[in-house]
Order: C-alpha cells, then structure tokens, then sequence
C-alpha cells in the first residue's frame, strides 16, 4: 500500500476524531444534530475509502448505510423531534465546553498511550487508526456523561457506534452481516429512545433525563 | 595567593561588619542610612569586580577556602565554582542595585532602626549560602538569610497584616528548612560526611535519591514559592520596604533555585526520568496559578509578588526540561533547558526589581500600593513610569526586551523534547508547552493591567495629584535595571556564553558559542532551525518607526488640537468610571476564575421602581490555601487541643510515657531488616 | 553584487507587504459586498481613507500622554517588521533568520500590548473595556499560536519559517491529522486576532460588542492612519502565513531567479485572492459571537491546537 492511500484513510479517521471534537464543542441541538451529519458522512467517506483500497465490495455497502441512515433519515428524524418537542432552543451542557474539551483530550491521549504500547508490532499506521477509533468511542461516551438532554445522549451512543464502524472497517474484519445488524440495532434503539423520549415528555413536560431522578426519588 | 572564595569571605565579613555598624548607629539620622547603603553599594560593588575578574580569567576551576567555625570537627568549608559565581553575580547585583536604590529610598524609612541593621545581613546570608560548601554551613546561613529577611519583613510590624504575614513566614521558612535538614542527612548517608565533596563522590540509592528530590521541592521550593507552598510569599514579599522586596523576589527566590540545582544536578548525581515530570509538573501549575493570582491583585506589590511565583515556575519548567534531558542522556539538549533557566534566572533578577523599584517609588510619591486608588501617574512621574513601562514589557516576554529570549530558549527546549523515550515525558512536555505558553499571555495581560491602572488614565484619588518625581539615586537604580534588560535582550549571545562555563560541569555539554554567530544572532542548534537575533529586531522595528514617522511628519498634516475625550454624549465622566483593575481582570476572570478561584459572580439589581443601588459581588476563593492549609490548621488544633491534657499528668505517667517510647524504638531496631 | 541583490529582494518583500497590504482588506470588503448584492466600495478605497486620515487635524483627549502618541508608530513597525519576515514570494531571504516564528509570534504580541495599553491612557471606559477585552482574546489565542508553531515545527524540525514552508512545499511531507489540526486552529486564531467576524466586528460601533474599535476610539487623524495601516498589515501578514505554510506552491527558492520571483509573486497574489475570497465567504455565512462565547471559540482553538501537537509527539516513536 503505498503512501498516499494510506495517508488518507489516515487523514480521514484523524477527521472523525475532529469531528467528534467539534460535537463536544456545540451546545445547541440542531449544531449538534448537524454536526453528527457531518460525522456520519466523515465515517462514510472514510469506509468507502477502505472498500476502495482493500478492495472489498461489502464495504461499499456499509458506507452505503452509513451515509444513508446516519448522515440523512436519522438526523433528519432527530430534527423534527426536536421541533416537535419545542427543545430547539434549549442549551445544554452539564459540564462546561472549556472542561469536557480537556477531558476529550486527556481521552485521546489516553487511547493513543494505550493503543500504541498493546500493539508493538502492528503496522505503524494502522495502530493510530485503531488508536482513533477507540479515541471517537471514549469521546462518544463523554458526550452522553457530559449532556443532560436525551436528545444529545442518543447522539452520543450513535457517534461511539461511528467509532466501532471505524475500527471494524480498519481492521479488515467486519462481515457485512454484522455491519448490518449493528446499523439495525443502532437504529432500533434510535426508535425506541425516540418512543421513550415522548414518553418522558409527556410524563415530565421535559426531556431533562435530570426529571427521571427527581421522580426516582434521587437528587442530582 | 588567596583564593577566590576567601576575598569573597571577606566581602561578607565587611557585609557583617556593616550590620554591626548599623546597629550601633542607625537611630534616625539621615547620614547613618546614607553611611550604611554606600557601604553595601560599595561592598557588592567590590565582590562584583572579584567575580568578574574571576570570569574573565578562570571561571570553571573551583576555589575553596576552610575557616575553623562551626562543628568542631568539620569547620566550616566554602567553594567558588562556576555556578555559585553566576548566582553570586545575581545576589551582589540585586544587592548593590538594591543599596543604590536605598540611598533614595531609605530617607523615607519611618523606622531605619528596623531596616539597616538587616538589610547587609541578609546579603551576607544569602552570600552565604551560595558559597557553602557544607551542609552545616549550608543550613545555618540559609536559617541566617531566612531571619534576617523575616526581620525586615517585620519592620513595619504595627501595620495590619504585616504581623500575619511574618509569622507564616516563619512557620513556612522553618518547615522548609526541616525539608532541608532531612534532605542533607539522607544525602550524607550512614557515614555522615557532611562535606559536599563526599555528597558528591557517594552515589545515592534510587529510593533515597527519590526522597531527596521531595525534600528539596518542600525545601527549596518553598522559600522558592512552587505551589503549593507559595502561600507565605504575596504575603511577606510586599511587607517589606520595597528595595528589600526587590531583593527577596529578585534575588533569594534565586537563591532557593541555587540550592535546588546545586542539590539535584550536582550532588545528587544520575537523576530518574520522572523526576523531570514532577519538576515539569509542579512548574507548569506554579507557572499559570502564579499569574492567574496577579491578575486578580489589585495591590501593586502584591501583584508583582504573585508574578514572582510566575516566573518560579517558569524557571523550574525549564530546570524539569533539563532533568529529563539529563535522565536520558541528552546532554546538549540539557545544556539548551538549563541554560534558559539561569538565563531567566537572571532576567527575572533584573526586571522584578526593577519592578520593585517602580512600585516602591510610587509608593513613596503617593502614599499608595493600592492600584485603585492610583492612575495617571505617567504625567507625574514621566521617568519612574518609563522605566516601569520597561520593566513591564521585558516581563511579558516581549521582543526585543530580555525576557522573550529567555522564554524562547525554552521553547527551542521544548521543542527538543519528542525524542525523549518516556510517555510520561512525552505527553507531559507539549501539555506544560502549552501552559508556558498560556502563562506568558496571561503575564503580558496581568503586567498591561499593571501599567495600565497605575500610570495611565486619569488620578483616582488626591494623593495622585500630589505625587512628585522621585529621587536621582533611586531614578538611577531603575534606569540601570532598564538598560540592562535592553542589553540582554540585545546581545543574549553574551549571557549564553557566559553559561556555559556553568552548564559544561554539571551536564558535560554547553550550548554552541552565540558571539562567533553572524550580526550576533543566537542559534541553539542549527541556523536552518531556529534562530532570533534581538539586535535586528530592535534595530528594524527603529528604523521602520523612523521610518513612518519621518514620512508622516513630511508628508501628513502637522495640525493637532487637544479636546475633552470622546464619553458617548456624557458630559463631565468622573474618574470613576474609569476601567478599574478589578473590571480589567473580569473577562479573564469569567474564563479562568471558575476553574482556579472557584469565582462566583451575583449581580443584584433592584425591582423597577425602587431606587436602591444595584450590587455585583465578586466571591473569590482561594483554592489552596483551603483545600491545603486550612485542614493542617485544624488538624493541629483538633491535635492540640486534645493533647492539652498531657500536661498535666503525674511524673509516673510521664516516665511511663518515654519508656513506652523507648521500648518502641528498640523494637523498631530489633525488627529493621 | 550578490548582497546588494539579496538586500534588494528583501526591501522589494518589505515594500510588497506594504503596498499590497490596504487591497487585500479593500478586495476582502468588496468581495462581502458582492456577497450581499451590495455594489460596496472601490478596490483601492483603503489607500484613499489613509490619505484622507493622514491630511486630517489630530484631535487629541486632554488627558493623552506621550505613549499614546508614541503608540501608533511602534504598533506600525514592530507589525510591519513582522510581516516583511513572512515568507511572500520567495523564501530564505537574506534577513529571514532574524526572527523565526515564534519571535514573530511574539513581535505581534509587542504591538498588541502598546495597543492595549494606548485603549487605557485616556482613562474612558470605552478604552478599558476594550484593552481588557483584548487582554482576554489574546491570552487565549497566543498559546494556541505557539502550539500550532509547535506542530509545525515538530514536522518540519524547525521554527525557521523559511524551512518550514520548503519543507511544506516538498513531498516528503504527506497527509497529517496534527497538520490538519493546526489549519483549522490556525485559521481560527487568525480570525480572532485580526478582529474579524464572528469574534469582532471591525465595521461596526456598538459600544457592547466592540474590542478592538474600542481600544482606537480616541485615535483620529494621522495617528489612527497608522493604525488602520497595522491592521491591513497583520491581516496581511496571516494570510501569508498561513499560505506560504500550507499553501507553499510557487514559492521561490534560496537561490533562484527572476523568473522564479515573478512566478512566486504572481502565485502569491493568487494565494491572497483565494484567501480573500474564502475569508469573506466565511465572514458572510457567520453571525457574530457574545463576546464571552470568544473564549469558548479560541478555547476550541487551543485544544485543537494541543491535541495536533500531543499526536505528534505521541506518533514521533512509531
């Protein structure tokens, strides 16, 4: 493989872990919603790429899926929730942009120490991507512990799949099948969160998963 | 012939003999300060030409001297090497532009009975200090330093919080040493050689080598002012008469850093690669906690004391760099992090007294520390306020001033840094990068407020519009002080290769010789790499001035008129309304304030209608000195105050109690492996 | 011969910045204007406002020392010889090692610092507001700075300028995530330090919004010409920037030619143009920011920034 190709799928894994960056950085829901789009289309982007250079067709179909369900319906879907909900204009972050920032980046650093010390013998490159790949993951998650809103959450599970997609399509492993179960699931659980969030809203009148402990009895 | 070091013994006899004179004759005459700062002018004066003669014929060769005092059977032993001559260069420059300050200053000194006796005893301490070469002689001058600098911190002691701030001075310079008497006893070892020499040749074990290295933090770092064990020094620092502040920020945190290196890089030998981080660490948060602290003073001198932890930091930063450079055996890139250290070692004793000087001059004119209460100072005092304007640009490190070369030697340092093996190291060096980085902004911040609120704008109180130029004596100390910082930041390819004759014995490497490079640039590895020359800075950004304003004046329109300032149709604004020092710092205290203050901002404003003033109260907390200091101060009161009744038991409990004590220290030897 | 030639380019490239430095910031208005269907004003309108400040009286606040008059001059310069540093055309200039790019960094710095403080020798609030303003955007956007020179000097060994953009323009350089980083915060500290939307407006007067309008409102006349010019400048002097490190094609080599020269300088001002137009593009699609949303956007910056740097150094042992 020469250097080039390798330099962009590089380039283009690096790109997602921005990408998740800048969902840590926006505090508005369609931003974030937009943005998630843009994450989506990265990952797409991104696969294709390895289907053209390993050569492997199935992979164009995971793009394919990518691209259609988590960069077009899905956050398509999320915005009119949102407007039906009548949340768009809410800002919410539970910890600061400045904090969850440097938190973000202590995780990246973290994934790349660990990544590079268990893989010694890899393919340098490979190593980082895989590093990447568990960077968009931790930071996946730090977006569901750091926002209030389910809304936000979901969007956070569904950047940490982007983050496993990346990682399988690196690696040269993932058959489709289980591509496709993933992207199901992940789409099955986007619905039933969706049901749920009507559910909380019509019980709560708000989305604020911070209601749930009230009614649980717990302070936050 | 004698030796180097016994002339300089000599010098701080004459400097001991001065404090005696003092005391016998300073009760209020004005010629008695007079007598007792020209005798210290020309005392440190006299030393400073030893030292350069020494320089200029054979700086590297140690030179001792023994005299017969202290333990019986160790005297006390002295040494003269390469790195006590460049700080004895700072203590006796600091020492002597201090005494030439004092000629002025001193005349204003409302009780010179408190102040001249100690003011050459503390420079015969902090000399001391720098020539010993035994750990005896070593504590009892550091000890002799830290009072005599306690009494001048107390010489104003009726007024408030001076009183507060000597005492947790001594309980601080006190722990400190404790740190440092245990460091030296497990340096000694078992055989208990206190000599530095056999320090030196005896190799410690890593273990003991780890605890040394605390110990000299607690130690050193403390009188250093390292958070976070910087609490005593805003409060002791400005307490002083401000010739003495200058010496304490100028010249005996660098006295500290002197036992700090000598300790770690000479008798310590090979150092472990995490202690680089620890330095590195603790560097960078003193580094952006010190300033963060200026920002939010609103004291003159206490600001300045605060930009001291600063610039600690900064230096350790560097001194961190050189340790992991050293643990990994890349001696030219240490030379490179240690040499920025002394480099800013020495800037920073040149423009914080400087700054010293500034703030006690105005000081003397008003009447005034507190920056609220001054302003536009510029018209009164045109030339303190020049040189104060120098001080604070060479402090922000800002080309072509000092200041920014020093910094730029550790960022070429940082910059080395990636090919060091440890991740520890390599993910710590960018990120304290960084902060040197953060922390050089915000001092460029903190030191605009700085000028900005003292000498520009319009008076904020009467005092002000009474103030005068001050003294020749003192204009003369700070106008040195302002050209000196110039000239380093001019030609740093002197001072870089003056360090050399420090770096080459304790490293085994020196930077590349600067003076032999074309037009004087300095090069700290390649020229394709990196290079800065402040003279063609300085030079093009006066010509093209020139330039511009030479066409302007040729070419534009000459007409100028004075008018009222532009206030927005408001007629008559009262100083007031001026941007205060508090409001400067406000949007950085919004960014910053919430994550290092824990700062709460309540804004209350009145209903509609109702006429009352609207409140904005400002909650700032500081952070260490509650989550560190005040569970000591209860612990020990908790302690205390249930220890109370072991004092009054019969004597048969109080013989119970040593021989329990005894038979447990028994056991501890039965049972030591 | 040789050194009468070599000081020859180098006046020619102090020149150049000077000359071409009001037309980017002209051509940048007209392109915003062209954006909005405005006709907007002509090209070269910013000569003309210089000329018609330099012919005008100063008007100066009863209260202004002598630094506020010195002020415009050494902002003026200490920008000026910043800029004329950057590599334009050609690199490797015969005073190009006078400064790499940290001290460049820091020079800008210099003028910032007089700037600030001329907002506060009047002693209004508007001048205050302004300088502390400042004060905070910059204690932000310098370590970003530094840490994006970091990055770059981590991949091309140097804080050389000149070596950096040689080494930028060669293949040996491939596709970096850290480079990436470092463009986008780059470009995001630029649009903070040249005042520009959404961090600053510099068209506009609203006292709440303002920064650096703020810190100059007292400055009329020649004195404000000057400033006007350094600001042009510095918005010169970035757009090389960040063209001769990341757009480095054309760029003439140490020892070249007139040819090389003219094609440098042609693919300059190509360079500018698109710079231009991309700026004014942006500007056009942002709003403005609250002024305590500034910290958050160069805060993003500065991570940036860090993380390219951490990736290096962290790649560096593979």
């Amino acid at each position: 493989m020469n250097g080039l190709t390798f330099d962009i799928a590089h380039l283009l894994a690096g790109g997602l872990v921005l990408v998740s960056f800048m969902m840590l950085y926006q505090d508005r829901l369609f931003a974030l919603i937009n943005v998630f789009a843009l994450h989506a289309i990265v990952l797409a982007l991104s696969v294709a790429w390895q289907a053209y250079i390993q050569d492997a067709h199935h992979l164009y179909v995971t793009a394919a899926i990518a691209l259609i369900f988590k960069a077009i319906i899905i956050p398509v879907g999320l915005h009119r929730i949102i407007q039906r909900l009548g949340i768009h204009r809410d800002i919410e972050t539970a910890v600061g942009i400045g904090p969850t920032m440097l938190a973000g980046i202590g995780l990246v650093t973290l994934s790349m120490v660990l990544m590079l010390r268990v893989t010694p013998d890899a393919d340098p490159l490979a190593r980082e991507d895989l590093a990447f790949a568990l960077s968009i993951i931790l930071l996946g998650l730090l977006v569901m512990v750091t926002r209030r809103n389910a809304v936000s959450q979901v969007v956070g599970f569904m950047s940490l799949e982007n983050g496993l997609v990346l990682a399988a399509t690196g690696a040269k492993g993932m058959p489709l099948v289980v591509e496709i179960s993933v992207a199901f699931s992940i789409l099955i659980a986007f619905i039933v969160i969706g049901v749920f969030l009507f559910r909380i809203r019509e019980r709560f009148d708000s989305v604020d998963v911070g209601a749930l402990d009230d009614y649980r009895g717990e302070h936050r | 012939m004698i030796s180097g070091a016994a002339v300089l013994l000599w010098g701080v006899a004459a400097l001991l003999g001065t404090a005696v004179l003092a005391i016998a004759s300073s009760h209020g005459s004005g010629s008695g300060t007079r007598l007792i700062y020209s005798l210290t002018l020309g005392i440190s004066a006299a030393v400073l030409l030893v030292l350069a003669s020494r320089v200029a014929d054979d700086p590297v060769t140690p030179s001792t001297a023994e005299l017969p005092l202290g333990l019986p059977w160790i005297g006390a032993h002295f040494r003269l090497d390469a790195l006590s001559t460049f700080f004895l260069v700072v203590v006796n420059f600091g020492g002597g532009m201090a005494s030439l300050y004092g000629l002025g200053y001193g005349r204003h000194e409302s009780a010179p009975h408190r102040v001249l006796p100690f003011f050459p005893a503390f420079l015969a301490g902090m000399n001391l200090v720098v020539l010993a070469d035994d750990a005896f002689t070593f504590l009892l001058s550091w000890e002799f330093m830290s009072l005599a600098s306690w009494a001048l911190v107390m010489a104003h002691h009726r007024e408030q919080d001076n009183a507060r701030a000597g005492y947790i001075y001594l309980v601080m310079a006190s722990f400190g040493t404790l740190a440092l008497l245990l460091a030296f006893g497990l340096l000694a070892g078992p055989s208990g050689n206190y000599t530095f020499e056999a320090m030196r040749a005896a190799a410690s074990a890593p273990l003991v080598a780890a605890f040394v290295l605390a110990l000299m933090l607690l130690g050193a770092g403390s009188k250093a002012g390292l958070v976070p064990l910087h609490i005593w020094l805003p409060l002791a620092h400005p307490a002083a008469p401000s010739h003495v502040s200058a010496l304490m920020s100028g010249v005996m945190t660098k006295v500290a850093i002197y036992g700090f290196i000598r300790v770690i890089f000479d008798l310590l030998g090979e150092p472990a690669w995490w202690s680089g981080v620890v330095v590195l660490f603790l560097g960078g948060l003193t580094a952006v906690l010190g300033i963060l602290y200026a920002l939010m003073e609103k004291d003159l001198k206490r600001l300045l004391a605060y930009s001291t932890i600063e610039n600690v930091g900064v230096i350790f930063v560097s001194l961190g760099l050189a340790l992991a450079f050293k643990a990994n055996a890349m001696p030219s890139a240490a030379a490179l992090a240690l040499t920025a250290a002394l480099f800013h070692v020495l800037n920073h004793s040149f423009f914080k007294s400087l700054l010293f000087f500034g703030a006690g001059a105005v000081l003397t004119a008003t009447g005034e520390r507190d920056m609220e209460k001054l302003g536009g100072l510029i018209h009164r005092m045109p030339l303190t306020s020049f040189a104060f304007l120098v001080g604070c640009v060479a402090i922000s490190a800002l080309p072509p001033f000092n200041g920014f070369v020093s910094e730029w030697l550790a960022f070429q340092a940082v910059l080395q840094s990636p090919d060091l093996p440890q991740w520890g190291l390599k993910v710590m060096v960018p990120a304290v990068g960084g902060l040197l980085a953060l922390s050089a902004a915000l001092a460029a911040a903190c030191f605009v407020k700085a000028f900005g609120i003292t000498f520009l704008g319009r008076p904020r109180s009467a005092a002000v519009e009474l103030a005068h130029e001050v003294d020749r004596y003192s204009l003369a100390a700070m106008f040195t002080l302002a050209a000196l910082c110039l000239l380093a930041g001019i030609v740093p390819g002197l001072v870089i290769d003056g360090l050399s004759a420090v770096t080459l014995p304790l490293l085994g490497s020196r930077m590349p010789v600067q003076m032999a490079e074309p037009w004087l640039s300095i090069v700290p590895i390649a020229a394709s790499r990196s290079s800065y020359n402040g003279l063609l800075v300085f030079l093009f950004i006066a010509v093209s001035g020139s330039f511009a304003a030479f066409v302007i004046h040729r070419f534009a329109s000459h007409a100028l008129r004075r008018g009222p300032a532009w206030g927005c149709g408001f007629p008559d604004v009262t100083p007031a309304a001026q941007y205060t020092s508090i409001s400067f710092a406000q949007p950085i205290r919004r960014v910053f304030g919430a994550f290092a203050f824990r700062a709460r901002e309540k804004v209350e404003v009145p209903a509609p209608g109702e006429t009352g003033p609207a409140r904005l109260t400002v909650e700032i907390h500081d952070v260490i000195w509650e989550t560190f200091y005040l569970p000591i101060g209860r612990a020990i009161d908790f302690a205390t105050d249930h220890l109370n009744h072991l004092q009054f038991l019969t004597i048969r409990r109080y013989l119970t109690l040593v021989f329990l004590f005894l038979i447990v220290l028994l056991l501890v030897l039965a049972l030591w492996p | 011969m040789a050194l009468i030639l070599e000081l020859a380019v180098q006046g020619a490239q102090m020149m150049l910045v000077l000359l071409l430095a009001p037309l980017l910031t002209g051509f940048v208005r007209k392109v915003k204007a062209r954006l909005l269907r405005r006709q907007g004003p002509s090209l070269i309108q910013p000569y003309r406002d210089l000329l018609r400040l330099m012919r005008k009286e100063v008007v100066l606040a009863d209260n202004a020392s002598w630094l506020f008059r010195v002020t415009p001059y050494l902002i003026f310069a200490a920008t000026w010889v910043a800029a004329a540093l950057i590599p334009t055309f050609a690199t490797g200039l015969t005073f190009s090692w006078t400064a790499d790019l940290i001290a460049i960094v820091a020079l800008l710095g210099s003028a910032r610092f007089f700037l600030a403080l001329a907002g506060m020798d009047v002693g209004t609030s508007f001048g205050g507001i302004g300088s502390s303003r400042e004060v905070m955007i910059a204690s932000l956007a310098e370590p970003a700075m530094l840490l994006i020179v970091f990055s770059l000097a981590l991949v091309a060994g140097a804080t050389q300028l000149s070596t950096v953009a040689a080494f930028m323009g060669s293949p040996q350089v491939g596709l970096r995530v850290s480079l990436g980083m470092s463009l986008i915060a780059l470009v995001m500290v630029a649009v903070a330090e040249n005042a520009r939307i959404p961090v600053d407006n510099p068209s506009t007067h609203l006292e709440l919004t303002m920064v650096h309008e703020a810190m100059i409102l007292e400055y009329s006349g020649r004195h404000l010409a000057m400033i006007e010019f350094a600001a042009f400048l510095k918005l010169l002097l970035y757009v090389s920037l960040i063209s001769c490190v990341f757009l480095p094609w054309g760029l003439a080599g140490v020892e070249a030619g007139p040819k090389s020269f003219a094609l440098g300088a042609v693919a300059y001002l190509g360079k500018l143009a698109l710079c231009g137009i991309l700026l004014a593009v942006f500007e056009t699609a942002i709003a403005k920011m609250r002024v305590f949303r500034v910290p958050d956007f160069l805060g993003a910056a500065l991570m940036l920034a860090l993380l390219g740097t951490l990736l290096l150094f962290v790649s560096r042992s593979l």
